[in-house]
């Protein structure tokens, strides 16, 4: 699709990577470009747009529409020239008279067998076969077609066989075969940038269609994940996205950054006035280099949606209806309220929750609410529940809580570890990035419970190793990798001995060494057998740049730290740090989990990490806020709870966050918001904190609000206001409201006021300010006088700390054990489709691939407990139970069952435990003992829970 | 678990004994109280001195040892 405003140029092929450089004449100009550009694209560097069709710089030069013929003195021939790489000396031509008439004899056949519907088509204004008929000046079309494939009935009112109906399967978009030209670019865009391979050309010559998998597939039978490249990658209006037809094309484009996971992918929000017509996944964008997922690209929905609460609610008892009320009698009530509580139980009796799907600039704000106006440090953040053992782990080992790498480094990566993360699901634009890697030869080494899609389902992909652990034995599966490291002698001693302490790396390889850590005394406990342990070690060790990608599956145990601890040494132990391809990379669940974290979120540190108890560290901030901040840690959200069950913890601002839905030991939860006094909920809808909240905040999307997110890679994206804020305010305005209130003196007028703040406060901030984004378009973090551009790699030359710290890794098996009463232990995940808690992508048109959380079951532990597929089933742990239908699959050994927790319906955190993380109470959601039998639907704590989120929810109507 | 605040605690002190129960005795001394001190907040520490105090029934012995070098919290509402 071409692009608006502003076009990105489309250079035809992609850049050639070589550092020699050719020099040749086109149309008369002389060009240099690297050895194996494309003349295509060579003739584009210097404004020179070859007619073409068939190519697109995202793709590989594919030959096939011969409109971009071009002739080279001395040569035969007109050949393609996306397909002919420039060479020393060489004078091309890309206009004359034969080429002329070559192109215009090509733009005939194609337009013989297309319809001339221009006026009414979906892409007029927006279709290339309509630009390039211009641009080689087709003004007759000779040829009568007797067959074509876009009418539907001959002359004689008979049917045609070659047409196809169009398929609007997809939610999101619509595949009109009548209007295809048969150029592959869907085809190609499916295979070589999102890697399924769901479309394929069926046929030959005339009969070549683009088709879905097999004849009788739709988009949505077929593999099709609704990535959208092959949507972008159409140059007519055969793939369509169904809000350019509602709508029309847009008329501007704002670039901005996704609010879904942690890749951060920058897409343009293409906008006709204030309508959002479309998200595009944005070239130039360094995280995702023009390729996006189905909830980047498509659900967006739920920014519009009717369930969004557009003003500020107040109420007395949470089992009273909401009342509507003015922004300012809400700030005066909770501001009241708040005031009477910290007068009555002492400043450390209230606190705040931040987002991590907020911008940094708000969740900035919201520490500071709480260290500066309530004068305590109880702050914490979502990232409590996901990442915080790599904050410890990371921070322990090299020095800094933060990914190692960014993602263009997995194109360099030979081998590739992936523990307990499931990108395709999780993080799919990486996973593309990732599968196209291997696809050219990397080796992959997969360590999870489950066979996700990339061990063996992923089209030409298959994991060299698949290590299919027990549940909560990361520690014992990491270490007996570093004992085959250590004792098969495969470790890179040079490395250890200039970049980590020597005698640390000596009490490590004795306690590895161990005969108790090696593969074969473990495997009963792991359940991974001893040789394909150490194959995968040795591969590791020896198999070339080898990188460790990792995401909750590692931290989510009581374990999650030391395991971080753990892939850190195998990385020091491999000298696998510090260069491309290499590193260890944790993948972010939420947009903003970084950025939250960086923020200060955390109750025992300041924003950059640092800790509340370093005089020189307060000081800082205390001259520029003008407050005393307590110089000890504040509580962690468990800890809010516990306290506020035993009442001393009264008042809790939550901002973008549904600890009810997404914390563990949901009746715990439940018990702790119901002793508090004063609950502020500030999100897009009635979540279900909400039920237990006094207080409503209506937040604003991130398509109305000015910001920066943070990705995995540390990278600091800009967010751009496209809208104006639906319900009044961006976030930060309504933090900074409240904080007035509140009596604190806060002017802000923009975020780059914020940020400004940040940098001056934060020394890996130091350089970053909205105009270095504006002219860079991201940066990495640490940026500041030594690093004025930001950091793409960390720890190349050194580590952050000085030395790399070995620490030895002890395995100690979880508490949460299976037994008779429940034998099975249950793990949980996400599906692409949905995200997180799901109260966005529950309310977009997603649902169409998840309506409901299932439970995987192995056939056999199925057949033990007579459960079918698809039945009611009730799933009991020792916490609580709850009923879901089972799905019946291999995919999950037998005794291990697996669930999403993408439906407040289901309640799977009814069943976790409390049990967590020794270092940073990060909950164990990975692991949790339970029974499985049929049932006959949802449970009486199911039943209970509707009804008292329906009375929760009321609204009393205005008067 | 329980409500007790104080069996909570006292599993928590131990699961961080458990990992520092792997390095030399003096690091693991250090390491626990260095955890407790910058993790845990007043609250929390005012309640595992309840435990201690009373004896440390409950808690391992390397705790009991750390707890020597973790700070008494400041009484409360202070």
């Amino acid at each position: 699709m071409k692009d608006f405003v502003i076009p990105d140029r489309d250079f035809g092929t992609p850049a050639a990577k070589s550092k020699t450089m050719v020099t040749l004449t086109i149309d008369g100009f002389d060009i240099t470009v690297p050895e194996g550009t494309s003349i295509m694209r060579a003739a584009a560097e210097i404004g020179i747009s070859v007619p073409k069709l068939c190519a697109t710089d995202s793709l590989d030069a594919f030959g096939s529409c011969r409109l971009c013929l071009v002739e080279i003195e001395g040569r035969n021939g007109t050949p393609a020239s996306c397909t002919t790489p420039v060479a020393p000396g060489i004078k091309v031509h890309t206009q004359n008279s034969k080429l002329k008439q070559l192109r215009r004899g090509v733009m005939e056949l194609y337009i013989s067998d297309h319809p001339l519907d221009c006026l009414t088509c979906s892409a007029n204004g927006d279709c290339e076969l309509q630009d390039m008929a211009g641009a080689v000046g087709l003004r007759d079309v000779r040829y009568e077609a007797v067959d074509t494939h876009f009418k539907a009935k001959n002359t004689s009112g008979e049917a045609n066989p070659q047409w196809m109906p169009k398929d609007d399967s997809n939610p999101y978009f619509t595949y009109d075969p009548a209007k295809c030209i048969v150029c592959s670019r869907c085809v190609r865009a499916c295979e070589e940038v999102q890697g399924t391979f769901a479309l394929t050309i069926e046929g030959r010559g005339f009969d070549s269609r683009v088709s879905f998998g097999a004849k009788t597939d739709t988009a949505l039978t077929s593999d099709c994940v609704s990535c959208g490249a092959c949507v972008q990658a159409c140059p007519t209006a055969t793939l369509q996205e169904k809000s350019i037809i509602d709508i029309g094309t847009p008329e501007r484009s704002v670039i901005t950054t996704c609010a879904y996971c942690g890749v951060g992918c920058s897409f343009k929000a293409e906008m006709r006035g204030d309508e959002l017509v479309r998200m595009t996944p944005y070239k130039h964008g360094k995280a995702n280099r023009g390729h996006s997922c189905v909830k980047g690209r498509f659900a967006y929905g739920y920014a519009s949606h009717k369930d969004r609460i557009l003003s500020p609610m107040i109420r007395d008892k949470i089992t009273d209806p909401w009342q509507e009320v003015s922004w300012d009698e809400a700030m005066e009530f909770t501001a009241n309220r708040m005031k009477g509580l910290i007068e009555k139980h002492g400043r450390q009796s209230v606190g705040v929750i931040t987002s991590s799907r907020c911008t940094n600039e708000e969740a900035y704000l919201v520490q500071k609410l709480t260290r500066a106006v309530f004068m305590n440090n109880n702050t914490d953040t979502c990232a409590r529940v996901c990442h915080s053992p790599t904050g410890y782990g990371l921070g322990q080992t090299f020095g800094t809580s933060a990914g190692t790498q960014d993602f263009d480094s997995v194109e360099e990566t030979d081998v590739v570890i992936l523990i307990g993360a499931n990108p395709t699901d999780g993080h799919p634009v990486f996973a593309s990035r990732l599968k196209k890697r291997l696809r050219a030869g990397a080796k992959l080494i997969v360590i999870d419970p489950r066979r996700i899609d990339l061990v063996d389902n992923s089209a030409h992909i298959r994991a060299a190793h698949h290590l299919a652990l027990t549940p909560g034995t990361n520690v014992a599966v990491v270490t007996a990798i570093a004992h085959t490291i250590v004792t098969e002698g495969l470790f890179d001693e040079e490395f250890i001995r200039t970049r980590c302490d020597w005698d640390e790396f000596q009490d490590y390889a004795e306690f590895v060494s161990d005969a108790r850590h090696s593969p074969e005394a473990t495997q009963l406990l792991t359940g991974v057998k001893a040789d394909e342990l150490r194959a995968a070690a040795r591969l590791y060790a020896k198999g070339g740049n080898g990188a460790i990608y990792y995401g909750l599956g590692v931290t989510e145990h009581s374990q999650g730290s030391t395991t971080v601890i753990g892939i850190a040494n195998l990385a020091m132990l491999t000298g696998n740090i510090g260069r491309p391809g290499v590193g260890v990379n944790p993948l972010r669940g939420q947009n903003n989990v970084q950025g939250s974290c960086d923020m200060g979120s955390f109750p025992h540190e300041l924003p950059g990490y640092r800790h509340v108890k370093n005089d020189s560290v307060r000081e800082v901030f205390e001259s520029i806020w003008g407050v005393k901040i307590d110089n000890e840690p504040g509580l962690r959200i468990p800890n809010m709870l516990d306290a506020a069950v035993e009442g001393t913890f009264k008042g809790l601002y939550c901002q973008g966050e549904d600890i009810l839905q997404s914390d563990p030991d949901t009746k715990h939860v439940a018990a702790g918001l119901a002793a508090m006094e004063c609950v502020i909920v500030h999100d897009l809808f009635l979540n279900e904190t909400a039920n237990y909240a006094h207080v409503f905040f209506p937040g604003s999307s991130f398509l109305e609000k000015d910001g920066t997110f943070t990705n995995a890679e540390r990278r600091i994206n800009r967010v751009r206001k496209v809208m104006a804020p639906k319900q009044g305010y961006a976030d930060w305005e309504v933090t900074q409201l409240f904080a007035q209130a509140m009596g604190a003196d806060w002017h802000y007028t923009h975020p780059s006021q914020i940020m400004d703040e940040i940098a001056m406060l934060t020394p890996s901030f130091a350089g970053v300010s909205y105009e270095k984004l504006e002219t860079m378009g991201s940066i990495q973090w640490p940026c500041n006088e030594s690093a004025p551009e930001g950091t793409p790699l960390m720890h190349i030359d050194g580590f952050v700390r000085g030395k790399g710290k070995f620490i030895r890794t002890e395995y100690v098996a979880t508490d949460e054990k299976t037994g008779p009463r429940f034998p099975l232990l249950l793990t949980t995940g996400r599906i692409l489709s949905q995200y997180n808690v799901g109260a966005q992508t529950r309310r977009t048109e997603n649902v169409v691939w998840h309506e409901e959380d299932l439970l995987e079951i192995h056939p056999h532990d199925a057949e033990l407990r007579g459960v079918r597929d698809g039945q009611y089933v009730k799933l009991a742990s020792r916490s609580g139970e709850t009923s879901l239908k089972a799905k019946i699959t291999d995919r999950v050994s037998p005794g291990v069952v697996y669930t999403t927790f993408h439906h407040p319906t289901t309640q799977a955190n009814v069943i976790t435990t409390d049990f967590s993380d020794w270092a940073t109470n990060c909950p164990e959601y990975k692991v949790t003992a339970v029974q499985v039998s049929p049932s006959n639907g949802p449970t009486e704590w199911q039943e209970d829970y509707a009804e008292q989120a329906a009375q929760s929810r009321r609204i009393l109507a205005a008067e | 678990m329980s409500a007790d605040p104080h069996e909570k605690l006292i599993y928590m002190a131990n699961q961080i004994s458990k990992f520092f129960e792997s390095k030399p005795h003096a690091e693991g001394v250090a390491g626990i109280a260095a955890h407790i001190n910058d993790f845990w907040e007043p609250r929390m520490r005012r309640h595992l001195f309840e435990v201690v105090d009373a004896g440390g029934t409950g808690l391992r012995p390397l705790v009991m040892e750390a707890a020597q070098t973790i700070r008494r919290p400041a009484p409360e509402h202070a």
